[in-house]
């Protein structure tokens, strides 16, 4: 099946099985090797990328599910030379050691500050704890977007730094 | 927080070289290599725990279009690669041919075009079996009418392994003879599984041309993978390159050769092209090493005033269906003769016996020193038994006990030279952070009102950086590292290490001993590391070993190349070695220090028409391999705060205090970090880890669904000190970090629930804390946590 | 890692056409939205259905709307939208109660209201709680739609009264005067539930006038304590009274071991958290958080 995904910006065409997962579409099909898989039951959140902008477990979406929408990934996420706030705060406070976890992690705290641009911790634990690291004890995950909020991480995409809640309750898409 | 930004030349806060290539995504894992014409393996695996395989038919598999071979136990039995030696000295299928003896046991392997064909064409073999009875429960695996599980070795006829023991046991039965106080438990450090988030898996390339194989692979000892391949399969050593790329945690789980490596291999020498092999989640935690399933039965002896006298421990050590455990030879319960932990004691003795049962085989991983993770469990929670017993408060009777900093070096009863220490210092540091009085008098208060709160001290010693080559080797190769180190004519390094990261951070830390040592900055200093055809020979990153060896061996290179950069320096200043003075970077003429050279000059100058003295050749670099003289001993107190709902067992841990010391930190943001990931692996391990059996050998902890692993949620926010005890024998006085927290914080979480648990009685409960297990503790009605819940 | 069989797979463009699908491909086909409960089953090959119908472009399923009397949540509203919808807050706790244990974030975000509703999953949050809240559930199948009663809707474990070509488009619940709460016990945050249970209470002049107790993951038939709900109804919603309602409910059950507990404990557990669910509700109707 052919299908047509925009990835970071740039549309992508491929002939893809339809079971194909969207995490494998975008390593093996497009090498973007930057999301990565650790489990075959949407528990650890490794493979998380955003699907028209929320974050998602892509190993749990099928290629052709994603198939005229958009898709970013870790390798989307910095500005050209220079990295998001993110991904200096990951930096700055020791955020990762293995670095499997750590693009799923980003993208994530990425969406997180797009819509509260000053998160508590128990925001953000909360906002992580559908993915794992094994290596960190989230301490420095948790410090390092905190660090991102704090040196104008929360600021990326103003308009649409709102609650992501609906605008009207009758007849509205929630 | 303390940001990483400053850039010191060697030691101290730094933010890591490596990370600039993970944060964009760059980082380059094993399941990221791609070769041209690569092939894609998938493993076939048993259903059952135990059976006889009467056929195995695989042509419609073979018929699949995309499907290039697929291969069985018979087709490796020609190649005499069925089976396989364990680190261990035992032997391992790599593909079952007369019995499979745990579920998951690996049976065939299939080579197709991609990944999802492979999977597919398992589907298609079709094996017939006739099951056997399994053995599930360690303490049954030597009852007289238990199965054989490996028939297949002579003169095998039980299930038993090895008997090995420490102490003297005839002293220490007079001492608990004698004693006042006697408190025994059984206790389970039940069967958990490391769980890296990248799976297992390799890439293997024939190069049926050349004969050079190159195998990419999640290996945390790629020298020893290479070695043991050469041995195996009989490729002549130098003919094989093992890379370790960047590796997605390890926590000792990528140690040893796995069956679908060896597949791999024979893959690619089968089919002519690249193959690769990447386990996936379930076959991860169901095949590959687990850790701990120490069952054990505790003594500990005391006066009734509270001085510890003695310390005896049974184990029944389950091993799986094949001794794959990987620690040093002599040491087949590794480390756990340090049971004995941080105090001093008049009589200790344990004894291990290893048995064989139907499930995955391994035996030691999972960030535990060599088993010294299951002794610290045992020593801590006895001397909470006894503190309850004594009625006496745990933090008080252990500093009572401790091992005074007069003492060291300090000879165990079991052996052991600790090399260094305060104890004490630790310990109040711990109390003091924890504001532990406040704690005690808020857990007072609560319990007048029915509200379940504990407080969990833990203190424990760790033993690692194995280790010294007359008494440490893994299949009779010796535990020493090398190191290299070479300075360009612009003095900038490169240093090539035998141990590999996982995460560690090792191009960061090894940087900076070379910087430390030769005063140039860490950026300047490439580390090389993880490829065998590029790094000299060692026996890898695992026991916290990297910073105790391979760290003393770049420390002791640099030295060299110091040493050599002298002599330089005094040809160009024309003066003799002996009259010139170090400073970080740079050697000057003793008390003329404007008469010097630094080391970009000195470097230039070693690669020049420079005359140099007779004998001395010209360049700037070293080799070096460092046997280390003994152990290096990190210790830590560790203090967790949990609460209990006694309604619904959950509990919450709601702070967790650790104070390390591991000697000198050589980039303490990096320690900070290792430290924070054991609390929570010891969290998780305490809390919810398990891989139990039911009753037919079934794995219930097969996925991420069944076997649960921490989130952000459960880990409090941790809160360290630390104090700095260095090595007196290590070169910069290290002692590493990686697995402190591991080993230290399981006791703590568990004596802070029994603490909490306490009015109801309770003296103890088994791992994983789970609500049920809890719960029906508080009921006087424990639950078996290894097997099935009925 | 694990990748799903073959299959054929079609995108429905409107609802007519995802039931014209449905028909034309029979029992074998599945309805695919969120895919979080199916596709890992896909995965570890637990299913292999022949075709995968789709509906992840039915916007008009998507909605949250206020109808009437009614609250009506489209079959494809993803649970952090109903997670995230303030009238959902406001006149329902019990379902934001429930939505803030469901998995994770990351799942919530894709991971449909109707899709965990048609997966009957024994161990399942929102089953209980639209249970207890007595919802409607409108499925349209080619006959045209009909309504079911959420108490007639689950016939046993993964088993629904949906017929083949069926599909469930919204999900109603009167918005009226009652308080609720949602009760969980799970290993860890993300885990199925242990146990759970919610509590819908309507209090009129100081007695209970109407009740309903969903529980998950104890094998209550249809997810209800009838029992209990019974024993509610006329009597004042006092902590004696909440907790006999607890005991029956946890007789009510039938829990079966396994991993995340013994019969006995998740028995307990049925009472504890019907008993708490009922208080929290209790208490938010006195207008206090609970």
């Amino acid at each position: 099946m052919r299908i047509t995904v925009t990835v970071n910006g740039e549309q992508c065409t491929r002939d893809v099985e339809p079971r194909l997962l969207l995490v494998h579409f975008l390593r093996d099909e497009l090498g973007l090797t930057g999301t990565h898989w650790g489990c075959d039951t949407s528990n650890c959140g490794v493979c998380t990328v955003w699907l028209d902008g929320t974050p998602v477990k892509s190993c749990t979406v099928l290629a052709v599910m994603a198939d005229g929408h958009e898709v970013s990934t870790v390798e989307g996420l910095a500005h050209g030379a220079e990295l998001d706030p993110v991904q200096q705060g990951f930096v700055a406070c020791h955020g990762l050691q293995c670095g499997f976890c750590t693009p799923g992690m980003m993208m994530t705290a990425r969406w997180l500050l797009d819509h509260n641009a000053d998160p508590s911790e128990e925001d953000i634990r909360e906002a992580v704890s559908g993915q794992m690291c094994r290596c960190t004890g989230y301490e420095n995950i948790v410090r390092s977007i905190r660090w991102a909020a704090e040196h104008g991480g929360g600021a990326r995409t103003t308009d649409t730094a709102t609650e992501p809640a609906p605008a009207r309750e009758e007849e509205v898409r929630a | 927080m303390t940001t990483t930004h400053e850039r010191p030349v060697g030691f101290g806060r730094m933010a890591r070289k490596e990370d600039a290539r993970f944060v964009r995504g760059h980082g380059t894992y094993v399941d990221d290599v791609r070769l041209p014409g690569m092939l894609h393996g998938a493993i076939l695996r048993s259903p059952l725990a135990h059976a006889r395989i009467v056929s195995i038919d695989t042509s419609a598999a073979e018929a699949h279009p995309k499907v290039k071979a697929v291969i069985t136990g018979e087709t490796l039995a020609g190649l005499g690669l069925a089976w396989m030696p364990t680190l261990s000295y035992d032997t391992e299928a790599v593909l079952a041919t007369d019995k499979v003896r745990f579920q998951g046991q690996e049976v065939a392997f299939v080579v197709a075009e991609d990944r999802y064909a492979a999977r597919d064409a398992l589907e298609l073999i079709d094996v017939e079996y006739e099951p056997l009875p399994a053995v599930v429960d360690a303490r049954r695996a030597l009852d007289p009418d238990a199965p054989l599980i490996r028939d297949d070795k002579d003169h095998q006829t039980d299930n038993h392994i090895f008997d090995w023991s420490a102490g003297d046991e005839e002293r220490t039965d007079a001492v608990f003879e004698a004693a006042d106080v006697v408190v025994e438990q059984d206790m389970l450090y039940p069967r958990v599984h490391p769980a890296p988030l990248e799976t297992c898996g390799t890439v293997a390339d024939m190069d049926a041309i050349t004969g050079k194989l190159t195998v990419w692979s999640t290996t945390q000892a790629p020298h020893a993978h290479r070695t043991i391949y050469a041995m195996v399969a009989g490729i002549p050593e130098h003919k094989i390159r093992i890379i370790s790329p960047d590796i997605g945690g390890g926590f000792g789980n990528k140690v040893g050769i796995y069956p679908g490596y060896v597949c791999a291999v024979v893959g690619s020498i089968v089919t002519g092209k690249p193959v690769k092999w990447v386990e996936d989640r379930s076959e991860n935690l169901m095949s590959t090493s687990f850790a701990r399933d120490y069952h054990m039965h505790g003594g500990i002896a005391a006066t009734n005033d509270g001085k510890i006298l003695g310390l005896r421990v049974q184990v029944t050590a389950d091993h799986g269906a094949f001794n794959a455990t990987a620690q040093p030879t002599k040491f087949p319960a590794g480390f756990f003769g340090v049971f004995t932990g941080s105090y001093d004691l008049s009589a200790a003795h344990c004894a291990v016996t290893g048995v064989y049962t139907n499930k995955a085989p391994g035996g030691v991983a999972y960030a535990c020193s060599f088993r010294v993770t299951e002794a610290v469990y045992l020593v801590e929670r006895m001397v909470d038994l006894l503190a309850d017993r004594l009625g006496t408060d745990p933090a008080e009777l252990r500093m009572r006990n401790l091992l005074r900093p007069e003492q060291f070096p300090y000879h165990t009863q079991t052996g052991w030279e600790y090399d260094s220490g305060d104890y004490p210092r630790a310990l109040r540091q711990a109390m003091d952070i924890a504001h532990y009085e406040d704690l005690r008098r808020e857990q007072a208060e609560k319990r007048e009102r029915g509200e379940l709160m504990g407080i969990g001290v833990s203190f424990f010693t760790e033993a690692v950086g194995a280790g010294p080559r007359k008494h440490m080797d893994i299949l009779g190769l010796g535990m020493a590292d090398g190191a290299e180190l070479r300075v360009h004519p612009t003095g900038k390094a490169v240093l090539r290490i035998s141990v590999q990261s996982q995460g560690q951070g090792h191009e960061t830390t090894f940087a900076q001993i070379v910087s430390e040592e030769l005063g140039i900055p860490a950026e300047d200093v490439e580390v090389v590391h993880g490829d065998t055809d590029q790094t000299p020979f060692g026996l890898g990153t695992y026991g916290s070993r990297s910073t105790p060896v391979s760290g003393a061996a770049t420390a002791m290179v640099a030295r060299k190349v110091r040493e050599r950069a002298k002599i330089v320096a005094s040809a160009m200043l024309e003066v003799s070695p002996d009259d010139l003075e170090w400073e970080k970077g740079r050697w000057h003429v003793a008390g003329d220090p404007d008469q010097g050279r630094n080391m970009t000059e000195i470097a230039l100058a070693a690669h020049s028409d420079l005359e140099l003295p007779e004998g001395v050749e010209g360049q700037l670099d070293a080799t070096c391999v460092y046997n280390p003289p003994n152990l290096t001993f990190p210790f830590g107190a560790y203090i967790c705060v949990a609460d209990v709902d006694p309604d619904t067992g959950v509990v919450k841990v709601r702070r967790f205090v650790a104070v390390d010391d591991c000697g000198n930190r050589i980039n303490p943001t990096i320690v900070e970090g290792q430290v924070h990931g054991g609390l929570a692996d010891g969290l998780g391990m305490a809390l919810m880890q398990v891989i139990a059996f039911d009753e037919e050998g079934n794995c219930l902890g097969g996925s991420f669904m069944d076997y649960l692993l921490p989130t952000s949620v459960e880990c409090p926010s941790w809160e360290l000190g630390e104090t700095v005890t260095p090595s007196p024998h290590h070169p910069i006085g290290a002692k590493g970090i990686g697995e402190s927290a591991t080993v230290g914080s399981p006791a703590a979480v568990v004596n802070a629930v029994v603490d909490a648990l306490k009015p109801l009685g309770v003296h103890h409960v088994d791992m994983p804390l789970t609500p049920a297990a809890v719960w029906r503790a508080a009921q006087g009605r424990p639950l078996r946590t290894d097997l099935a819940i009925t | 890692m694990q990748v799903p069989a073959a299959f054929q797979y079609e995108r429905a463009a409107s609802l007519e056409q995802a039931i014209e699908l449905l028909t034309r491909y029979g029992p074998e086909a599945r309805v695919v939205a969120g895919g979080h409960s199916l596709l890992p089953m896909m995965k570890l090959r637990l299913a292999q259905p022949e075709a995968l119908i789709d509906i992840n472009g039915l916007g008009e399923l998507a909605l949250i709307r206020v109808d009437g009397h009614d609250l009506a949540v489209g079959a494809m509203v993803r649970h952090a939208e109903l997670l995230a919808s303030p009238v959902v807050g406001e006149h329902f706790p019990i379902l934001r109660d429930a939505e803030r244990v469901i998995a994770d974030p990351l799942v919530r975000n894709r991971g449909t209201v109707g899709g965990s509703l048609c997966q009957a999953d024994p161990s399942e949050d929102l089953s209980a709680a639209f249970s207890a809240l007595r919802a409607t559930l409108v499925a349209q199948g080619p006959g045209g739609r009909r309504t079911i009663g959420i108490r007639d809707f689950f016939l046993g474990p993964y088993e629904t009264a949906l017929n083949d070509a069926e599909l469930l488009v919204e999900i109603r619940v009167p918005i009226r005067s009652h308080a609720s709460a949602y009760r969980k016990v799970e290993r860890r945050v993300g885990d199925w539930a242990v146990v759970a249970a919610g509590a819908v209470l309507e209090i009129s002049g100081g007695v209970v006038t109407e009740a309903g107790i969903g529980l998950t993951a104890v094998g209550a038939p249809r997810f209800v304590a009838e029992g209990a709900e019974d024993f509610l109804r006329g009597r004042r919603p006092d902590e004696d009274v909440f907790a006999e309602a607890g005991r029956i409910a946890s007789q009510e059950c039938r829990p079966t071991a396994d991993q995340r507990g013994p019969v006995d404990y998740k028995r307990h557990l049925a009472g504890e958290l019907t008993t708490r669910a009922l208080r929290t509700a209790a208490a938010r109707a006195q207008g206090q958080e609970a």
